[in-house]
């Protein structure tokens, strides 16, 4: 097994390197540049910024220089956020984005795996249907649209929560973003939870479980367990998606996080910032995507890498 | 039914005739009650979105400077309690004082009365302001100084009240569930075009082929989805319709393993062996098995596809990376009633509600045909 | 007689479909004695699960039963689960037909093994782990020490049932209902789990309720049988009396329909239609990014095989024996080494274009008759294809008359032609397999199965119609199966397999009557253990 996690986390490096290299050629191909400013700058200050930031190089020694830079940890400076450095903003965002996503994983995996064992074991009841109605409405409904009407709710008709802001990290802040963020994936955890319970209650060895009179516990156990392998593999790269932050959460409740500077970084062609921020992205993606094959390694003994 | 029962030759007319699998799947959607209601429902708003504007009486992008933010109502507009105020402000455009202010039905009568004689030509501010048609004096008096005009009211409704610039909500609701929609199919369209004929390819290949474009599709995977959203929206600025084909050019990596394992299990089936072992050649093997047999997969996946894409579109639209003005979209109409959630809820709610029923509809749509489709009980 | 320990009466099986409600059981009788062995017959469909799932309360969930079951007089059906639950894994058992997914592939089948013993026997962990290994040692597991601890995947299809039989037998039950329990193993395997069973039987005395289509086991060892008929119980009785004279017409039909008769000589000096070689045929199990070659499994090991005009060579075995391979391998749908002569052409140099015009001499038909045809393409489409390919200038009238044709030839309703595989039954299915095979009129047919998923009365009419397309049209056929009864009823020459490798060859009476082999004499054995010679003299068809 740990021969296998060390195989894969090398056969993740050439994948790693390839995203690197797209990404960094897409954007250095993008038309405009970090300092085209709605006023043109003096072309002597231009050429100065060009030169402090090695834009003067030719792509191939900028794309050489950027590579052995980020192989020491030196993810550069940050063109739009002068006084900081990639590495700083995420020192100070990658933690907000991580605990809300976190948070929100963990209540998506509980709350959703809860409503979709609970339909599963009542099918066609009026549990199931108000589970699955909840599911779909949960997909449908864009965030962009709950965030705002619960800070009315929540915020300003009930006063109980604050309408926005980080505060630290306390636990009233966190509560509207967190449920804004697990909702869908309340929605998809449920649904696939349910259908795989309900596929896995049809399978012949629990009708052996039952045909051996078995405790009902013993049954939703075994049904369980089966049906966390395909919920596993969805909840990797949402897992991933989620820890890196989003967008539309952080612009709404006004959280530091890392979510915006995927935006902001590429549309101010901030280079440094979006390849700092793909990096991150992709490394949380192959690393979710072991944890599920690790996970799976663990549920299933079928499956063995060694 | 007697197996094997011998009948004479001639019986060669009237063959019976089969009920497909498509048939029957037709048949298990139109009792899937759900399904059957969101085609309705969808085909309604489909409807009145392409040919909504036209009867509404107000172009999507016109502005009425006077109906600013004015909520949704049934009724029509002004309400009584405008009037008065807004033929004051008129009547003092036209440097006189309102008096004697009677609604008669579809008229005001007002006599205005200024300090020195009114000039009549200023009374066109009537009809310029939004509630009001053009004036006819009645009666003069004093000179000109004092003078009883009929002025008719114009009556507008906005059943979905307006937006910050005064524009119909309905009309631009509509006019945004036609862009939405038709992004939505345009980009679904490119996505399921370009995995089809992936995944088609690299399933039937198989071997070396298939291993290395499949390890292509994981290698684009690992890409951040929104980074290449980003990175088009720069490329191709604001032009929506290239955008969308460069949205579904990144959504097909699904459709395209969907295709290939397809395509792969379809290969394994003994009816593509058999075709094989008749000397059939690949062409007709993937007209005549492979395609018809991966085509319910894709329909679903279709129809699951095009809310994804229209919610992309919205989320865009949010970020301020959408459509651009006049034109709208769901998307746009939805961010600017977030930002004016706060004493104009309609801008908010009629939008979403539109979004979230279209996305409704196409949800059950797809689940209803995947029933359909895939019986389990078969 | 004592009381019966199990006593149905008047049962009732219904299920709520889409088209409305469905009646799977008609009002049912039957009484199971302590200690005896009852065989409840029946094809698919028959009911005869459905039954004695009811007893069980393991109806799906849209099913449900109404009228009596009663367990040494205490009423089952009506009864909550958590009350069933007192009897059944207790007293009453039951295993299934699909050994290969009744275990919980995720646990060990010591833990699974424990669950019956701690919830119903009320005994400790270690306690019932080591009463777990009793059981498997008392099924005959070998090394049940170290076997405990194994997952199912790496137990075959006949220790899984041994498992699943263990747990069934863990609490003592009174009562073992044991549906299809051999169905889906190979036949030497079947033989060995039966013998397992009835001897089990004679240790713990607990009664049988074997559920089954095979008469062969139900000839050797129930003690009273049932006939079961579209849900309804058609005859029942002792078992030897039964089959001595069967009263009923369906069961008088049930016992006919075992295979019976031998083949006519195919004439002397008919032509040789294929002559293959030495054939040979590798599997690679490839790993790694670019397909590194990691392990070569030898499917197929230096096998000759020939077949004149007329002659039907029978090739049998055992699930993996390679038997399927060697079919395809000779018609150059697989890769293989070797030569194969099709009348006087070597087939081995050609290329695929070069094969095709070949391949309307050259047929095959599948076991699978729900696989075996396109579901999107009607039936008369289907049979026609071959047509398209090597007439193509043929009008589409002329295809609809031809499919018209063929679909008399194979004794189907020509009428049908526009229905599509999903509105067929099993052996309509076969049917227009085998008119897409014929309507090219070839020369060789490779049939890989085409019996083994039929029920055994449908059985009989698809090889009587080979037998006839046979004589009509001087067919050779290389006919694949494991089942011994159809081959030795259909063949001239029979090849025994194993592992890839021939193991013997010779006539068909030859091959019976003075097996060389032990593999074998093993076969014959575990086929003809249920059966008494139906028929020892040859007789005309």
């Amino acid at each position: 097994m740990l021969s296998y996690i060390l195989r894969r986390l090398l056969s993740a490096i050439p994948t790693l390197l390839l995203i690197v290299t797209i990404a960094f050629f897409l954007i250095r191909l993008a038309p405009g540049g970090p300092f085209d400013l709605e006023r043109p700058l003096e072309a002597k200050v231009m050429e100065n910024l060009n030169k402090i930031y090695q834009l003067d190089k030719p792509l191939i020694e900028q794309y050489w220089l950027y590579l052995s830079a980020v192989v020491r940890g030196d993810f550069g400076p940050s063109f739009i956020l002068r006084d900081f450095t990639v590495g700083e903003l995420f020192a100070r965002g990658l933690p907000v984005s991580m605990t809300l996503g976190g948070l929100a994983l963990s209540f998506a995996i509980l709350v959703g795996g809860t409503l979709g064992a609970v339909a599963a074991l009542r099918q066609n009841s009026l549990i199931d249907y108000v589970v699955t109605g909840m599911g779909a409405l949960g997909l449908t409904i864009p965030n962009f649209v709950v965030a705002p009407v619960l800070q009315i709710v929540l915020g300003l008709a009930l006063a109980w929560l604050p309408i926005a802001g980080w505060n630290g990290g306390a636990p009233l802040n966190l509560v509207m973003p967190v449920i804004v963020l697990a909702l869908p994936q309340i929605a998809v955890v449920a649904r696939m939870t349910r259908a795989a319970m309900i596929e896995n209650l049809r399978s012949n060895h629990i009708r052996t479980l039952r045909s051996l009179g078995l405790p009902s516990l013993t049954i939703v156990v075994h049904a369980l367990r089966g049906a966390a392998l395909p919920v596993i593999s969805y909840l990797g790269p949402a897992a991933a998606a989620l820890l890196t932050g989003s967008v539309v959460v952080e612009t709404i409740f006004g959280l530091p996080g890392i979510g915006r500077y995927f935006v902001e970084g590429a549309l101010n062609r901030d280079y440094t910032l979006v390849m700092g921020t793909v990096v991150v992205v992709a490394v949380f993606v192959l690393l979710f995507n072991l944890v599920v094959d690790i996970l799976y390694a663990i549920i299933d003994p079928r499956i063995r890498y060694d | 039914m007697v197996e094997g029962a011998v009948l004479p030759a001639e019986v060669l007319k009237d063959p019976v005739v089969g009920r497909s699998l498509w048939a029957e799947a037709r048949g298990r959607l139109v009792r899937n009650r759900a399904a059957i209601t969101s085609i309705i429902v969808l085909g309604f708003i489909a409807l009145a979105c392409i040919f909504g504007p036209l009867l509404t009486g107000h172009p999507f992008d016109k502005v009425y400077p006077d109906y600013v933010k004015v909520p949704a109502s049934l009724e029509a507009y002004p309400k009584a309690d405008q009037i008065e105020p807004n033929v004051e402000r008129v009547a003092s455009r036209v440097r006189a004082k309102a008096e004697n202010i009677a609604v008669e039905g579809d008229k005001i009568r007002v006599t205005l009365v200024g300090q020195r004689p009114i000039d009549e030509r200023l009374l066109a501010y009537f009809e310029r302001s939004d509630l009001f048609g053009a004036a006819k004096v009645t009666e003069r008096a004093d000179e000109g100084r004092r003078m009883v005009v009929d002025v008719p009211i114009k009556r507008n409704y906005f059943f979905f009240g307006t937006d910050t610039n005064g524009r119909d909500l309905l009309t631009r609701t509509m006019k945004a569930g036609q862009v939405s929609l038709a992004i939505g199919l345009l980009a679904t369209f490119v996505a399921i075009v370009i995995g089809v004929i992936y995944g088609a390819t690299s399933g039937y290949l198989g071997g070396r082929a298939d291993l290395i474009m499949m390890r292509a599709v994981d290698v684009l995977y690992s890409l951040p989805f929104i980074f290449f959203v980003i990175m088009l929206v720069v490329f191709f600025g604001r032009n929506f319709v290239l955008m969308f084909i460069a949205v579904g050019a990144v959504e097909w990596l699904d459709m395209a393993r969907i295709v290939r394992g397809q395509t792969l299990s379809i290969k394994r089936q003994e009816y593509v062996q058999a075709a094989e072992a008749l000397g059939v050649e690949t062409k007709g093997i993937i007209r005549r098995h492979v395609i018809p047999n991966t085509l319910g997969p894709v329909v679903v996946y279709m129809t699951l596809l095009v809310p994804k894409v229209i919610l992309l579109e919205s989320f865009l639209s949010f970020l301020g990376l959408g459509v651009q003005e006049p034109n709208t979209s769901l998307g746009v109409l939805i961010s600017e009633g977030a930002k004016n959630i706060q004493g104009a809820t309609w801008m908010l709610l009629y939008p979403s509600i539109t979004l979230v029923t279209i996305l409704f509809c196409l949800n059950f749509i797809g689940d209803g045909l995947r029933d359909a489709l895939d019986p389990k009980d078969r | 007689m004592t009381e019966p320990v199990l006593a149905i009466r008047g049962l009732q099986v219904r299920f709520r479909t889409g088209d409305g409600i469905l009646q799977a059981v008609k009002g049912v009788d039957i009484d199971i004695n302590a200690g005896e062995t009852v065989a409840i017959v029946g094809e698919s469909g028959s009911g005869k699960s459905q039954t004695m799932m009811s007893v069980m309360g393991l109806l799906a969930s849209n099913g449900w039963a109404e009228g009596s079951v009663k367990y040494r007089g205490q009423e089952l059906v009506g009864l909550s689960p958590e009350k069933l639950n007192n009897y059944r894994g207790s007293k009453l058992t039951m295993i299934f037909q699909e050994p290969m997914t009744s275990l919980d592939p995720l646990y060990r089948i010591g833990d699974q093994l424990a669950l019956p013993l701690t919830t119903h026997g009320g005994l400790s962990k270690t306690k019932a782990r080591e009463r777990a290994i009793e059981l498997l040692e008392l099924v005959r597991i070998p090394d049940p020490k170290r076997r405990i601890d194994s997952y199912p995947h790496e137990l075959s299809g006949g220790q899984r049932q041994r498992v699943m039989i263990a747990m069934a037998l863990a609490n003592n039950p009174d009562v073992l209902i044991a549906d299809e329990p051999t169905t889906a193993l190979d036949v030497t395997v079947q033989a060995r789990i039966l013998e397992l069973l009835s001897d089990l039987q004679k240790r713990l005395g607990m009664s049988i309720v074997f559920i089954t289509h095979d008469l062969g086991v139900v000839r050797r060892f129930a003690t009273r049988t049932y006939v079961m008929k579209s849900g309804q119980v058609v005859e029942s009785g002792e078992t030897s009396a039964l089959f001595a004279s069967p009263k009923h017409p369906y069961t008088k039909m049930l016992i006919d329909a075992e295979p019976r008769g031998r083949k006519e000589p195919a004439p002397a000096g008919a032509p040789m239609v294929l002559d293959a070689k030495n054939i040979e045929v590798n599997f690679a199990t490839k790993s790694g990014w670019f397909g590194k070659t990691s392990h070569v499994l030898r499917a197929v090991d230096n096998v000759s095989l020939s077949v004149r005009a007329g002659e039907t060579i029978g090739v049998v075995g055992e699930s993996g024996s390679g038997k399927s391979t060697l079919g395809r391998a000779v018609l150059r749908l697989l890769p293989a080494s070797g030569t194969v002569r099709f009348e006087d052409r070597a087939l081995m140099p050609l290329d695929r274009a070069g094969m095709r015009p070949l391949r309307r001499h050259l047929q095959l038909v599948f076991q699978d008759p729900f696989g075996s045809l396109s579901p999107r393409m009607t039936a008369g489409e289907i049979v026609t294809e071959g047509l398209l390919v090597h007439e193509p200038r043929m009008s589409r009238k002329e295809r609809d008359r031809r499919a018209a044709q063929a679909f008399e030839e194979v004794r189907l309703e020509p009428a049908w032609r526009n229905r599509f595989p999903h509105e067929f039954s099993g052996g309509q299915r076969q049917r227009i397999a085998i008119a897409r095979a014929m309507i090219l009129h070839p020369k060789l047919v490779v049939l890989d199965e085409p019996t083994s998923a039929l029920d055994r009365s449908v059985q009989k009419e698809i090889v009587d119609l080979l037998r006839d397309l046979q004589k009509t049209h001087g067919l050779a056929y290389v006919f694949i199966s494991h089942d011994l009864a159809v081959v030795r009823a259909l063949s001239d020459e029979i090849m025994v397999m194993k592992s890839g490798k021939v193991v013997e060859r010779g006539t068909a009476q030859d091959i019976f009557e003075r097996p060389k082999e032990d593999y074998t004499r093993d076969l014959i054995a575990a086929a003809f253990l249920n059966q008494q010679e139906p028929d020892a003299t040859p007789l005309a068809s």
